[in-house]
């Protein structure tokens, strides 16, 4: 399988902090891997380099086989991978629809916005991922929303691509279990199109049930990598990330 | 019945800030029309208002981009003076006039482009690093002028000048400009893409950093296009009374700021309101003419902008707080 993505040897530092140090990873094409690990691990540094939203200070990035130089979050966006922050990265004051369409929107030659095209995406789309509430229509504020509706918004921009990679940082927490569900058939859909996810998620149980891989973090470094074949139960992956965490 | 409701509260929703800046422009209005009637009937205030309005919406409009990119600048009042400046003295140098008018204008692009860059790149606070840039341009003026007025009556029998401030059959070529400058920005601000960055710039600049939007080039390019304001501010006044001087701009430091709050846009970032400024514009132009014109003594002038404004912002505080 072609690999999609590739991190080597990535190091990132804040300051004294050095928040991944040579991590290595890589999504093919059509798995779901799971990213697991402590809080303070650097999932979502690691997330973050790889989508371009920080430099690395070291280490290289690798998208279809081909080094990128000077990646940003537009250049990822354009090759195809999509990202749930766990921030959400929303702007509450604005629409639900120029939130969906945040730096990707749908344009006439000169830059002007097909608005009515958005919203009635957006509609779509918020049918489509089942927002509680009846009254909430595209054209208002993210900042009126729940937190699980403001991570809808934040799901919905992630589907809306057809991405070939969707990178999904704790997607569930704060979701209720009907939502939970959700999301999981959104991944399991996403994998049946011979597309990938990249799952990152403190619930094991959930981390366990979609993933075909996992991959475990910890302060920063890269220390287990198994498959799903490897593990038999949720408790034995929780078993394995305990003792390789201890070893570390 | 419940619907139509509903859709009169969508548009009051949406648009309250503007709505409210209305109100208190058909406010003053009442007030003025009220309180001095036959001076308000005298076509000549509202002339004078008309030669400060077009000036006022070029440089008040780019800065609520500015403001709603969560950025301010002071140094527009300087860059006005500066544009002002290139343009005068290549008119004088024999240059033609509309040659020089494009200078000028990039000059402003050119100012606001340095200003953000500065403030941007070193991540300098923007009110004090502006408020820094607009001493130090308007000495740079100072010291190549040394202080005198540059007079530019050439430009009367210019084409530039009849079509830019000329009277076309009564109507000030300016006003015509100025409204078409208004409605580009309107559909900029709300509908293209610039217009919507901003928006999401200041907002959240962390948020639309992760979503690929380059957070720096749209902030520089907002301060840019403030310069760009600017300078046709500083033109269009210099074409209208054919002098350069070089204090010119700094009386409309404070009005246009005052604009652009009093408009409705709100001091920290994501919201802005075109609409909005154009009242506040008419507020801030009829309160400097039109208190003079009614006979109350200058005395009282600086104490009632002060209450307008303060009113103002008061009311606009009834569109609530900012969500998060
Ligand atoms: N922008 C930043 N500036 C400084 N330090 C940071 C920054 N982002 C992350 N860190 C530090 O890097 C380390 C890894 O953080 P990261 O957010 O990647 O962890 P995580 O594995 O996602 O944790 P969690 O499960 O709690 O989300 C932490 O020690 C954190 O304090
Ligand atoms: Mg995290």
């Amino acid at each position: 399988m072609e690999k999609i993505i590739e991190l080597k040897n990535v190091t990132k530092r804040f300051g004294g902090i050095t928040a991944l140090n040579k991590a290595s990873l890589y999504v093919e094409q059509g798995e779901v891997v799971g990213l697991i690990g402590d809080n303070g691990a650097g999932k979502s540094t690691l997330i973050k380099t790889l989508v371009g939203v920080y430099g690395p200070d070291e280490g290289e990035i690798i998208i279809r086989g081909n080094k990128v130089l000077n990646w940003t979050a537009l250049k990822a966006r354009e090759s195809g991978i999509e990202t749930v922050f766990q921030d959400r990265a929303l702007c509450p004051q604005q629409s639900i629809v120029w939130n969906i369409f945040m730096g990707k929107e749908l344009t006439y030659p000169f830059g002007f916005v097909r608005e009515k095209e958005q919203i009635s995406e957006a509609n779509r789309l918020i049918r489509e991922i089942g927002f509680t509430s009846k009254l909430i229509d595209a054209e208002s504020p993210v900042g009126n929303l729940s937190g699980g509706e403001r991570q809808g918004v934040a799901i919905a921009r992630a589907i809306y691509n057809n991405a070939e990679l969707i990178i999904l940082d704790e997607p569930t927490n704060a979701l209720s279990l009907n939502e939970t569900q959700k999301v999981f058939e959104f991944v399991n859909n996403v994998k049946k199109s011979n597309r990938s996810v990249l799952f990152i998620g403190h619930n094991i149980y959930h981390v366990y049930d979609i993933s075909d891989r996992f991959v475990i973090l910890d302060r920063g470094e890269v220390v287990h990598q198994l498959n799903k074949e490897e593990v038999k139960t949720p408790e034995e992956l929780m078993k394995i990330m305990r003792d390789t965490i201890k070893k570390h | 019945m419940n619907k139509e409701k509903s859709i009169v509260g969508n548009i009051f929703h949406k648009n309250g800030r503007a709505l409210g800046s209305m109100g208190y422009f058909i406010l003053l209005m009442l007030v003025f029309l009220i309180g001095a009637p036959e001076a308000w009937m005298r076509p000549s205030l509202h002339q004078s208002v008309f030669v400060m309005l077009p000036t006022l919406i070029f440089l008040v409009i780019p800065l609520v981009f500015l403001v709603a990119s969560g950025e301010i600048d002071l140094s527009f009042a300087s860059t006005y003076a500066v544009a002002a400046y290139v343009f005068a003295i290549m008119v004088k140098s024999g240059i033609d006039p509309a040659i020089a008018i494009l200078a000028g204008i990039l000059t402003g692009a050119i100012i606001g482009a340095l200003v953000g860059a500065l403030i941007v790149v070193f991540r300098l606070s923007s009110l004090v690093a502006s408020l820094g840039m607009l001493f130090l341009l308007r000495g740079v003026i100072l010291l190549l002028t040394e202080s005198r007025s540059i007079t530019i009556m050439e430009i009367d029998n210019h084409w530039t000048y009849s079509a830019l401030v000329g009277n076309f059959y009564g109507f000030p070529m300016q006003i015509f400009w100025a409204s078409l400058f208004v409605i580009y920005c309107y559909y900029l601000f709300s509908k293209h893409v610039f217009g919507i960055h901003i928006h999401h710039v200041g907002d959240n600049s962390v948020s639309a950093e992760q979503m690929g939007i380059n957070v720096k080039a749209v902030k520089i390019k907002a301060f840019m296009f403030v310069g760009i304001g600017a300078a046709i501010g500083g033109i269009f006044t210099t074409l209208i009374t054919y002098t350069f001087f070089p204090t010119q701009g700094f009386g409309y430091l404070l009005l246009a700021l005052a604009a652009v709050f009093v408009g409705g846009t709100p001091y920290w970032g994501g919201l802005g309101t075109i609409i909005g400024a154009i009242f506040g514009v008419g507020i801030i132009a009829y309160m400097e003419i039109g208190i003079i014109a009614i006979g109350w003594s200058g005395t009282w002038r600086q104490f009632f902008n002060g209450l307008i404004i303060l009113l103002a912002l008061l009311g606009h505080r009834l569109h609530g707080e900012r969500v998060r």
